[in-house]
């Protein structure tokens, strides 16, 4: 298809570069340098969407961010599918693909068109009033159909394969906004030697100078300026300038958001490289130039496909070289639509009238206007729109002297036009400035809220703080620029002046709707296009007594969409305001949120994908028990091995012969995801005290013990094996997932509590390798190849530990055990983890040495009764609920959690307690997690008396085993309870925790 | 009241809809009332409805600093669920539940609730044994809960990958069927609008700054910003400012206040449909009606009053969303907010006398307390009517904390070993 509404030349446009592209199925051409919308717009289409409630026909409104409704799919492939984007952003690539959403079966003829049928019936909030009977009608019947309804692109199906980048960075200087305005900070901030980043969405810098066509700054045409003003940015080493980079949240501190998008604009990007990338900027001084945007105006049928704003027409006239229609209606209040008609009639566009809502409009534009033959109607208003998916007419009244507008429906005079533009005057874009909680004032004559008191280290600049004018924004921008250098420590330049011609200060505007002498509570006016609100849907909640603005907004869903009111805010508040008959500013505006405009959650996830988004830890052993076959499961961060099979074997028959081994001869296992933590200095024992409820002072050197720690309330919330390596220094060791949390909670003590005592903490939980060596041969296997230590059985009893050597690798030597038999641990440097664990293999050869998993460890501690944190535990176990009294130091004054056990309730009978369970059937192995009760006959809710924390086949017993916790557990050993399972019942008896050797005799094999 | 039905809109509609009046009025607040509530989110306008409607009490007023459900009622993800694992826990959020099931027909409002089923994403063979224990206590309690298969979990919710290939596969799931969601909203003006019909007056943009009491330390009344107001009773439920307005009362309560964040997309077709939470990776998500994915985030790592989170903290939660939905990458972050939570030491909340006579509190929700709205205000109310605790929130007391009783949902959520 030929472009018919391009003009012959102008714009910024490369019309050496055609661009083919499909939108919706057809084929069209466009040109380097279009978005999809003035393509469209250059091929005459200009129904390119429908609206959310209604399914209205609707075409392109803005040129930019601000574009209620053109929103389009867009994908290269399934994966690469992105929703709702905006055809006033998107920018052309050749074979770009593109699609209308929310209509079916097609953009022309829209099934959904039938709501706007229904629309009497569906005001505002009318989902609240309706739908109630029957019941289960709403869920069941009415959602689904209500939500097939709404939303508006679909949702890729397939994983987005695309890379998302993420940086920081700092500056002195954070331009937000590349106009003049920006242009002109960042030069000023640059000739200062400040660290300067300037920012702006668009694919080119320049803002409103991209389609400034006749004005001069310093005696050069002003796009030759900004090419030269740009070129000099470009030079400073100092300066970044960041194209398609919107600054989309502004935090506390100066702390700014930039989402910058990187690929979306090539036909064909480098799939290596990222698609976006998200900045988070922590700036001494913030610019904001974020400039203005234009306001629709509201009368009725204003949102027909060929009704745009006029601003928006004018760039596409100028910057794309596009004539968004043949013959054009001017509806405004403000002087700037009157350049825009000047242009078009220029560009040999029919301008059939003017229609001014002022009165007496003057000034130059609307005399230059007048010159050029342009009819202009003062005091006039649009009362009606014609045309089913474009707009082919439009309806003009006076206006009386009472703002009244001539009434009935026949009123005025038509005028045929396929395109109308309309302007309510340009509201500041205070968006970020809001967002950093800066405070607003509503100017009476600007009609407008200001940045007033800033929350941050930030100043505005330009149309943004209602400086319109191109000469005031420059030497406004360019001041904000030198004194946030300034500010930020570098050099002031002295202020530049700006000589400017050709640029006609403009002036007007109005809020809210405009008159047009029709039933107001039958037009459809519409204020928020894209959710189809209208002005009497306003007026309609605050007759429903919603007075305050949020809840207008809540009610009506105006300024909830996905441009988030940027041309609707405005005029709901002013309709509101009228509504309640309270002044504008007092009524107020609603909260800004972030993201200025939406930005991807890929862009927010950043790398963190894949093995990415929580690094698995593995330990030194890990990549010898891949090769052993092992089977690993995840335990916090870590990826543990869980058991090796052997050929044939299932889990059960495998954890079967590794804890026969580990109770007949000796086994072997990683146990290097140990939490480690050095805690080193004179006070050491003293700070341990604190923390544990053990008492440390008298753990003689060369010894160590078991430790329990106590949250401030008085559960159990870690424990571990604390050796002692001299006066001075210990070696302590705690769950693997608690490894972080031990290490913070005895930080935030030492710094916050009790920064009296003299001690470090280190992390060694990734220096130290563990290899624990288990079974009654484990000290015939180790002996041989440990060096400075005497490991026998006097020498070295249970509960010791020594430095010395093993297979020739400094080491620290704990004889501890974790299943009840003879043990060792072998603590080396993770280097050398892998070297030692297979010296020991080799030299347990002999002895049918065994690699176990978490899976064995697990059958071996409960078949001894030893609690594992976290599952017999749950936050809720005191010490003596799991039978650890004894660990508690008697002669201690205190440590965390102790006054806690001194309460009442810690010490009633009642309270659950670890028991043992052991089903009728042997072969029976309770579901971990399962209740308890006394009778099973109770109908719901049953009184439950407790729960099942471990259960397995226990190979030594050759039965099943059980821990569990039960109300006032101890006292009812030898009791039979029940354990109820959907349609059947489990009896258990209770008995000591402890299966095997109750001694512990084997301990000290 | 006005009644709604689908014939009432019908016959406003016939005339232009210039009927309807509003639905709650605006009164300037009495001298004197029978009782105060402080907090017109939706645990008090509910509180002020049940006193009004089962316990007579109609003299009496809700306020707030700002306006109604402009607190957490109107920022939360409005996930609902009762399976919790605890008798008391269970009993408190199933009564609210049941409410719930019929909350749009007792007060003529239709508050969406939506029983879509919340899905609870195991990753761990720890997960597992957690949920288990939930699932099996749920069942002795008469709360639905039950557990699904992976291959089940997709077929219920059918954009969650479950291969092994993910980081945190999907290994299981905990699903009550009647969970799901409401638009809160609704559920703050339906209170308000039946509250108001029976002569409640609601009172907006009215901050308490001070609490009076007798000699005797009673409650008398309270000073607010549009003046002196005289009441025997005072009800707090302030939500993430409770401490303050406790400390009005010379009260010190054992909760600290945290900003919570939640963020929508851009609506799209649906896609979605039940709720999921993940709560070893953090991610909880559903789909509003209007398209948008919801999203809750966690709350910051530091105390604070100001309702704005750290950036990170919503990345680390969209980490988590594309981790387990990766075709959502592409979908892009309408808006994002924060609220002030409330949270105790135990994760469950106040329901209660005070020391202080004539004073009463509700509060301690934290993250959660949404889908108690309508069962919270029922015990609540009656709670102040009586004078005493309802058999269900007798466990909710403050003094559980000095005495040690907790209702420790978050230490049965447990930690991973
Ligand atoms: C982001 C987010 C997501 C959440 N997601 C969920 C969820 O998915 N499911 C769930 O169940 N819960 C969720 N919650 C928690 C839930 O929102 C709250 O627990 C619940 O809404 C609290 O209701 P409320 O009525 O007690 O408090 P609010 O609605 O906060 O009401 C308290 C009111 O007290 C007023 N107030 C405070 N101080 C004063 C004063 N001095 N004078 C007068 N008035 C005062 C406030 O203005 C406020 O309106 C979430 C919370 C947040 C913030």
């Amino acid at each position: 298809m030929s472009e018919a509404f391009r003009t012959r030349d102008g714009g910024r446009i490369d019309r050496t570069r055609p661009r083919s592209f499909r939108f919706d199925g057809v084929g069209y051409q466009g040109l380097a340098g279009d978005t999809l919308a003035s393509a469209l717009l250059a091929n005459g289409v200009h129904l390119v969407g429908r609206s959310f409630k209604y399914h209205r026909p609707r075409g392109v409104v803005a040129a930019g961010s601000d574009e209620p409704n053109a929103l389009v799919g867009v994908w290269r492939d399934e994966a690469s599918y992105a929703p709702n984007l905006r055809a006033t952003q998107v920018e052309l690539y050749e074979g770009l693909r593109a699609e209308s959403q929310n209509r079916s079966p097609s953009l022309r003829f829209d099934r959904g068109a039938m709501a706007g049928l229904l629309a009497p019936f569906l005001p505002a909030g009318f989902y609240y009033k309706t739908f109630l009977w029957p019941r289960r009608a709403w869920a069941r019947f009415w959602e689904p159909r209500i939500r097939a309804m709404a939303g508006l692109g679909r949702a890729p199906t397939l994983p987005d394969r695309d890379r998302y980048a993420q940086t920081y960075a700092h500056c002195d200087v954070l331009v937000v906004g590349g106009g003049p305005a920006g242009i002109a900070a960042a030069l000023a901030a640059a000739a200062g030697h400040a660290r300067v980043i300037l920012c702006d969405e668009q694919a080119e810098l320049g803002g409103s100078l991209l389609a400034e066509t006749e004005a001069t700054i310093d005696g050069m045409a002003a796009q030759a300026w900004l090419a030269e003003a740009l070129a000099r940015l470009a030079r400073e080493p100092r300066v970044r300038v960041l194209p398609r980079t919107t600054g989309f949240g502004y935090f506390a501190h100066n702390f700014v958001g930039l989402a910058e998008r990187l690929t979306d604009h090539l036909a064909e990007p480098d799939p290596q490289a990222p698609r976006e990338r998200l900045w988070q900027v922590r700036a001494r001084e913030v610019v904001l130039a974020t400039g203005a945007l234009e306001r629709p105006l509201v009368f009725p049928e204003n949102d027909r496909p060929g009704i745009m704003l006029a601003d928006a027409a004018r760039t596409y006239l100028r910057r794309y070289g596009v004539k968004p229609g043949s013959r054009a209606v001017v509806a405004t209040a403000h002087d700037g639509a009157y350049r825009a008609a000047l242009d078009l009639h220029r560009a040999g566009v029919a301008v059939a009238a003017v229609a001014d809502l002022r009165p007496d409009p003057e000034g130059p534009l609307v005399e230059a206007a007048r010159a050029a033959g342009i009819a202009i109607r003062p005091a006039t208003a649009i009362a009606g729109t014609k045309g089913r998916l474009r707009v082919r007419s439009a309806r003009l009244v006076r206006i009386g002297a009472e703002g009244e507008a001539g009434g009935g429906a026949s009123a005025g005079e038509t005028v045929g036009c396929d395109l109308l533009l309309m302007s309510g005057g340009f509201t500041p874009s205070v968006h970020l400035f809001s967002q950093s909680r800066g405070q607003l004032a509503f100017d009476p004559v600007s009609a407008a809220f200001l940045p007033a008191r800033p929350a941050e280290r930030c100043r505005s600049a330009g149309a943004c703080r209602g400086t319109f004018g191109l000469a005031a924004a420059l030497i406004e921008g360019y001041a904000a620029g030198e004194a946030a250098s300034a500010a930020a420590g570098r050099g002031g330049a002295p202020g530049l002046g700006f000589a400017v011609t050709g640029a006609i200060d403009t002036r007007g505007g109005t809020l809210g709707a405009t008159p047009h002498g029709r039933d107001a509570a039958r037009v459809k006016a519409f204020v928020d296009f894209q959710n189809d609100v209208t002005a009497k849907d306003v007026k309609l909640a605050v007759r429903e007594g919603f007075r305050s603005i949020e809840h207008i907004k809540r009610y009506t869903t105006t300024g909830m969409a996905t441009d988030q009111g940027k041309s609707s805010n405005m005029n709901a508040l002013a309709i509101a305001a009228v509504a309640l008959g309270r002044p504008l500013p007092e009524v107020g505006l609603t909260t800004f949120r972030m993201p200025y405009t939406p930005v991807s959650f890929g862009a927010f996830a950043g790398f963190a994908r894949g093995e990415l988004f929580d690094p698995l830890r593995r330990t030194p052993i890990d990549p010898w028990a891949e090769a052993a076959g092992a089977v690993f499961e995840e335990v916090g961060q870590w990826r543990r091995a869980r058991y090796f099979p052997r050929e044939g074997e299932d889990m059960h028959q495998a954890v079967g012969r590794e804890v026969r081994a580990v109770r007949q001869g000796v086994g072997i296992f990683d146990g290097s995801t140990l939490g480690k933590i050095e805690v080193v200095g004179p006070d050491a024992a003293e700070f341990l005290n604190r923390m544990y409820v053990n008492a440390w002072s008298k753990l003689a050197p060369g010894r160590c013990r078991y430790g329990v720690m106590l949250r401030e309330d008085g559960f159990v919330m870690d424990d571990g094996v604390v050796g002692r390596m001299a006066p001075d220094r210990f070696h302590v060791t705690t769950t693997t997932g608690g490894a972080a949390r031990v290490l913070a909670t005895m930080e935030d003590y030492l710094q916050t509590e009790w920064a009296d005592l003299d001690v470090w903490l280190t992390s060694t939980s990734e220096q130290w390798a563990v290899i624990a060596l288990q079974g009654p041969r484990a000290r015939e296997v180790l002996a041989p190849l440990v060096a400075g230590a005497d490991i026998g059985r006097e020498a070295f009893p249970h509960m010791s530990v020594r430095a010395c050597r093993v297979a020739g690798v400094e080491a620290r030597l704990f004889r501890v055990s974790f299943s009840g038999e003879l043990g060792f641990e072998v603590n080396v440097p993770a280097d050398y983890g892998r070297a030692v664990w297979e010296a020991i293999l080799r030299a347990g050869r002999g002895f049918g040495i065994t690699p176990y998993g978490t899976e064995t460890m697990h059958v071996l501690r409960a078949e001894k009764g030893y609690i594992i944190v976290g599952q017999e535990t749950d936050g809720t176990a005191t010490p003596d609920d799991v039978g650890l009294s004894g660990l508690i130091g008697r002669t201690k004054k205190d440590f965390v959690g102790a006054r806690s056990l001194r309460r009442a309730a810690m010490a009633a009978p009642d309270r659950k307690q670890l028991v043992g369970l052991l089903t009728e059937d042997p072969r029976e192995v309770l579901q971990e997690g399962a209740q308890i009760v006394a009778n099973p006959q109770t109908p719901a809710p049953v009184p439950m008396l407790g729960h099942v924390t471990s259960a397995y086949h226990s190979p030594t017993l050759e039965r099943s085993i059980a821990l569990a916790m039960v109300r006032g557990g101890r006292a009812r050993i030898g009791e039979v309870l029940f354990v109820p399972m959907p349609g059947r019942v489990v009896k258990v008896s209770l008995c000591d925790p402890v299966f095997f050797d109750r001694e512990g005799v084997r301990l000290d094999g | 009241m006005q009644r709604f039905s689908a014939l009432s809109l019908f016959r406003q509609g016939l005339s232009g809809h210039r009927g309807w009046r509003a639905q709650w009025r605006s009164p300037e607040p009495k001298a004197a009332y029978d009782a105060l509530i402080i907090g017109a989110g939706g645990h008090g306008l509910g509180t002020a409805y049940y006193l009004a409607r089962e316990h007579g009490m109609r003299n009496i007023a809700v306020l707030d600093r700002g306006w109604l459900g402009g607190g957490n009622t109107g920022r939360n993800t409005t996930i609902i669920r009762s399976n919790y694992l605890f008798d008391e826990s269970a009993a408190l959020y199933d009564h609210a539940v049941k409410l719930w099931e019929g909350l749009s027909q007792t007060l003529n409002y239709n508050v969406m609730f939506s029983p879509r089923g919340v899905l609870m994403l195991a990753h761990t063979v720890h997960d597992v044994q957690v949920f288990q224990r939930h699932i099996h206590a749920n069942r002795l309690n008469g709360v639905d809960n039950e557990w699904l298969s992976a291959e089940e979990a997709k077929a219920y919710c059918p954009p969650i990958e479950i291969g092994r290939h993910l980081r945190y596969p999907v290994i299981g799931a905990a699903l009550q069927r009647r969970g799901g969601t409401a638009r809160h909203d609704a559920v703050a003006w339906g209170f308000a609008r039946a509250a108001d019909a029976m002569g409640v007056d609601i009172i907006e943009n009215c901050a308490v700054t001070a609490i009076h009491r007798d000699a005797a330390g009673a409650v008398t009344g309270v000073e607010t910003t549009r003046g002196t107001i005289r009441a025997p009773k005072v009800g707090v439920v302030a939500a993430g400012h409770t401490s303050v307005v406790m400390a009005m009362a010379g009260l010190r309560m054992p909760l600290e206040s945290y900003p919570l964040q939640a963020l929508v997309s851009e609506p799209v077709k649906p896609v979605f449909p039940c709720v999921v939470m993940s709560n070893t990776i953090h991610a909880y998500i559903s789909q509003s009606d209007k398209g948008e994915l919801v999203i809750g985030a966690g709350t910051d790592a530091y105390t604070s009053y100001s309702q704005r989170g750290g950036l990170h903290i919503s990345s680390h939660t969209l980490e988590a969303i594309c981790e387990l939905f990766p075709m959502f990458r592409r979908m892009r972050m309408l808006r994002n907010w924060g609220g002030i939570v409330d949270v105790t030491p135990d994760r469950s909340p106040i329901i209660a006398k005070t020391s202080v006579p004539g004073l009463y509190v509700n509060s301690g929700w934290g993250t959660g307390g949404f889908k108690a709205t309508p069962g919270s205000a029922h015990v609540f109310a009656w709670t102040m009517a009586k004078d005493e605790p309802h058999r269900i929130n007798a466990p909710f007391t403050i003094e559980r904390f000095r005495d040690g009783l907790l209702i420790d949902e978050a230490a049965a959520a447990a930690v991973a070993h």
